[in-house]
């Protein structure tokens, strides 16, 4: 483990490193840039000359050489400056920070609920004697990753908001504005975990040890919490490192939908106005997120599985 | 590029959502009722507004989206206004102006008693701040920055006395003096950087409201200015708006706009869609409808192009579209078809209908005659060379792409091949500066004529990349060098006849704002630019 801290560092480095790079690649080599769009950006129409594009341009560094561009805004991003971005002025690592805590309270309750949600379908499937309710929750994963978000979300809205009125359909004030988005989001989530867990509690059902508890007298509650699930909690538990990432893209639809303010929204708005300081500061912070969760997922393993407490660096070396 | 995608999926979505609403029967709020005649106004209350995207500045100097102007507009007056129901500039901070011979210079006599919401007072040195303000930071200022395009700078005559001077005719600049984007802001606002203002720090001006606060992509508030008496003679009421405080909510989805206002959970809501505009008929909501002024949404042709170089091709083209049938199918009757490349809500607007008559046998003749003949697909060829050209356009209608479908169809019975090309807006915005187009697709908002002039002629925009000393160029100068409507109007009309005589652009209909009001929202107001007015709007107990 003490080799392992160094590496992963290294390996984080250079994952944000890479998403830096790449980001400014494909929204430099975009056709149109930043200030085009802004100022060829009203519902009004646009008189604007070629004359005023240059000078804006030159007035933000855009018409410097893009090794320049490049090296200055690298050099820059190290130290935590993403620069400012071109749509509103505003420094873009405040924007993005300020719109963080919104997102975080969407994708964290809705994380939380896939994880209820998509373990209890995959432990109640597994443990019923019932044949009929067992395939019936076998059978909502797929239904709930085939629906699509946004319109789910409308419906949730639709139901809860416009007909029972019971929460705001719109806004980010309060509790009761958090429960529908974190729902939406937490569907496709929640569905793949509970297909998971499903799939690997199967697996260890038909282990050979689970007969040996069994005949040790063990009861079935206790063969299916005390030994089976800890066993096949080990591929769900990967999957929710990855999945994190998947709630903060479905941040983009779902935050609109909810008219949320947000990464997904901030996201969404600098990409179509190529906003290249904002675009920057998002992945970035994204990128880190990942590593930062991947590897709280990597520590985790031991203590949900002594077997694997010598072998944590291995592991991590591999990069799971 | 996130648009268009979610746009078109959620538009599907949204027909299930109405499905069941309709199913459980409970689409409306209570109350009822409320149209019509509610009484007579009643002051206080806070109106919650829907809009439909998040403004990233609230300085009515910079902006150039609706969302935001209709914010500015409250906050800010004006030298002038403008009557939206004939176009005529009238008194507002300003009780009188002059306007030399050849329209370089403006004298202003301001009103008293005017002040700015820190209190000092709206007068001649602080209108001269003003506008050398936003001369200052040019093309951040979106509009205004080509209405001060020949500003050389103002001079206080006295406290009440400013006279703007400019470097070429500017008749133009009277109707522009009436717009939010040349409002006057407080001589402290150019203490704070143009960034600031964007976020509302520093945003003082002496409108019916004042800025209190902004939350990107969530809301801006603002609330009533206490003593305010000095409101343009055009709006109902004087003295202090009715309403205490407003609240700009943004709801980027449609569907979920229409959906709060019908739940009572929004009072008012901007931007209804074509699918959404049946909802609110005729059970006690109301739907403010106003065409935009301004260059029609059109398709504008490059003369120095392919097939476009010729002028009997334009006019087939301009004859092959059938307006009614785009406005009739994919818009809806509150959306007018295209009677002139200008919008019939601008002043001097002449109605050329016939000339746009929808005439397929007329386009066909005349390909007839120029040798285009049909081709094994039905596409005329002469030469070996395809009757073909391509338009560019960007989502910043959501209608635009389903428009140019049907367009396109409608051309292909006459033989001509539209080949239809979207591109994001900063590359839009890039093929036009560059003149890389055939035809693009675009429509401008301005409530004056000149806006001709900034699109076509060769001093200017020159868009249909016509060549210097063209007749066209000569009325559009004539039209900008006076205000004296008995010679700007022959001027301006001559200009909108050869326009859609030689086909330069081909208007199709007119960009319409429409509104959703819930049953106990009065008076929300348009002005002259189709943007909102709230000082006279109110709200019924």
């Amino acid at each position: 483990m003490t080799n392992g801290v160094p590496r992963r560092l290294a390996q984080a480095v250079v994952v944000l490193w890479a998403a830096f790079t790449l980001s400014f690649v494909i929204l430099y080599l975009l056709p149109g840039d930043a200030v085009l769009a802004k100022l060829g950006g009203g519902e009004g129409g646009s008189t604007v000359t070629a004359a005023d594009v240059a000078r804006e341009r030159a007035a933000l560094g855009l018409d410097d050489p893009v090794v320049v561009q490049y090296g200055k805004r690298l050099v820059a991003a190290a130290q935590g400056d993403f620069g400012r971005s071109i749509a509103t002025g505003e420094d873009a690592t405040t924007l993005v920070l300020n719109a963080l805590p919104s997102t975080l309270s969407i994708t964290g309750l809705g994380l939380l609920f896939a994880v209820v949600f998509g373990g209890a379908i995959a432990i109640l499937g597994t443990y019923t004697r019932s044949r009929l309710l067992s395939q019936f929750l076998a059978s909502l994963p797929p239904l709930g990753n085939s629906l699509p978000p946004f319109w789910v979300g409308l419906m949730l809205i639709q139901v809860f908001s416009f007909d029972l009125g019971l929460v705001p359909a719109l806004g980010s004030d309060g509790f009761s504005s958090l429960v529908l988005p974190a729902v939406t989001l937490a569907l496709p989530t929640g569905a793949i975990i509970g297909q998971v867990l499903a799939k690997s509690l199967r697996t260890q059902l038909d282990e050979p040890y689970v007969e040996v508890v069994l005949a040790k007298g063990a009861g079935r509650a206790r063969v299916h919490f005390g030994h089976v699930l800890r066993n096949a909690a080990l591929p769900a538990l990967t999957l929710v490192g990855v999945l994190a990432g998947n709630l903060l893209a479905g941040s983009v639809i779902t935050e609109s939908v909810f008219s949320r303010d947000g990464i997904g929204r901030v996201t969404a708005s600098a990409v179509s106005a190529q906003d290249i300081p904002v675009v920057q500061a998002v992945i970035v912070l994204a990128a880190l997120f990942f590593v930062v969760l991947n590897l709280v997922v990597d520590l985790l393993y031991p203590v949900l599985d002594p077997r694997l407490a010598g072998r944590v660096t291995a592991k991590a070396v591999s990069g799971v | 590029m996130f648009g268009n995608p979610v746009r078109l999926l959620s538009a599907t979505g949204l027909v299930l959502v109405l499905g069941l609403a309709a199913a459980c029967g409970t689409t409306n709020a209570a109350g009822g009722g409320g149209g019509g005649d509610a009484g007579p106004p009643k002051p206080g209350g806070t109106l919650r507004l829907g809009i439909s995207s998040n403004p990233d500045c609230l300085d009515p100097q910079q902006v150039g989206t609706n969302a935001a102007l209709n914010v500015g507009r409250q906050l800010v007056d004006s030298l002038t206004d403008q009557d939206p129901a004939n176009g005529k500039i009238t008194p507002w901070l300003a009780e009188k102006w002059e306007v030399n011979a050849d329209s370089t210079s403006f004298t202003f006599t301001l009103r008293k008693g005017a002040t700015f919401s820190d209190g000092t007072p709206v007068d001649a040195a602080a209108v001269k701040g003003s506008f050398d303000g936003i001369k200052a930071i040019g093309p951040k200022a979106q509009l205004g920055n080509g209405y001060l395009a020949a500003y050389k700078g103002a001079t206080v005559v006295d406290p009440s006395t400013v006279r703007l001077d400019f470097s070429a005719p500017s008749a133009q600049f009277l109707q522009a003096s009436s717009t939010m984007s040349l409002g006057v802001l407080a001589p402290s606002a150019y203490r704070k950087s143009p960034e600031q203002r964007c976020q509302g720090d520093g945003l003082v001006g002496s409108g019916p409201f004042v800025f209190e606060s902004f939350k990107s992509n969530q809301q801006i508030v603002i609330t009533k200015r206490k003593g305010y008496a000095w409101g343009s003679p055009l709006w109902k009421h004087t003295g202090e708006a009715y309403l205490d405080k407003v609240e700009f909510r943004v709801v980027p989805e449609p569907g979920v706009r229409t959906g709060s206002l019908a739940s009572g959970q929004l009072d008012a809501i901007t931007d209804v869609q074509p699918v959404d505009e049946p909802q609110f008929a005729g059970n006690g909501f109301t739907e403010p409808v106003r065409a935009n002024p301004g260059i029609v949404f059109n398709l504008h042709a490059n003369t120095t192009r392919g097939v476009l170089t010729d002028l009997k091709v334009r006019q087939a083209v301009l004859k092959g579209v059938n307006r009614q049938e785009v406005t009739d199918t994919v818009l809806t009757k509150n959306y007018k078809p295209a009677s002139s490349i200008l919008g019939s809500a601008t002043p001097l607007h002449l109605d050329l209908s016939k000339e746009l008559a929808y005439d397929p046998d007329g386009a066909k003749k005349l390909l007839d005659e120029q040798g285009w003949a049909p081709g094994p697909d039905g596409i005329r060829v002469k030469d070996g060379t395809r009757l073909s050209a391509k338009i560019v356009f960007s989502l910043v209608f959501n209608q635009n792409q389903s428009v140019l479908e049907l367009v396109q169809q409608q051309l292909r019975k006459i033989g001509f091949d539209l080949q239809i090309e979207q591109r994001t807006t900063a590359e839009t915005q890039q093929l036009t500066l560059a003149g890389d187009y055939d035809f693009i697709w675009y429509n401008t908002t301005r409530a004056d004529a000149d806006i001709l002039r900034q699109l076509f002629s060769t001093k200017a925009g020159n868009r249909s990349k016509l060549t210097a000393g063209n007749p066209l160029d000569a009325t559009l100068d004539k039209q900008a060098a006076t205000v004296d409507e008995a010679t700007r109007k022959p001027a301006v009309e001559e200009a909108q006849r050869v326009i859609v005589e030689q086909a330069y652009a081909v208007p199709v209909f007119e960009l319409t704002q429409v509104w959703g009001l819930g049953p106990k929202t009065h008076d929300v107001a348009f002005e002259a630019s189709s943007r909102m007015r709230l000082f006279d709007a109110w709200l019924a107990g």
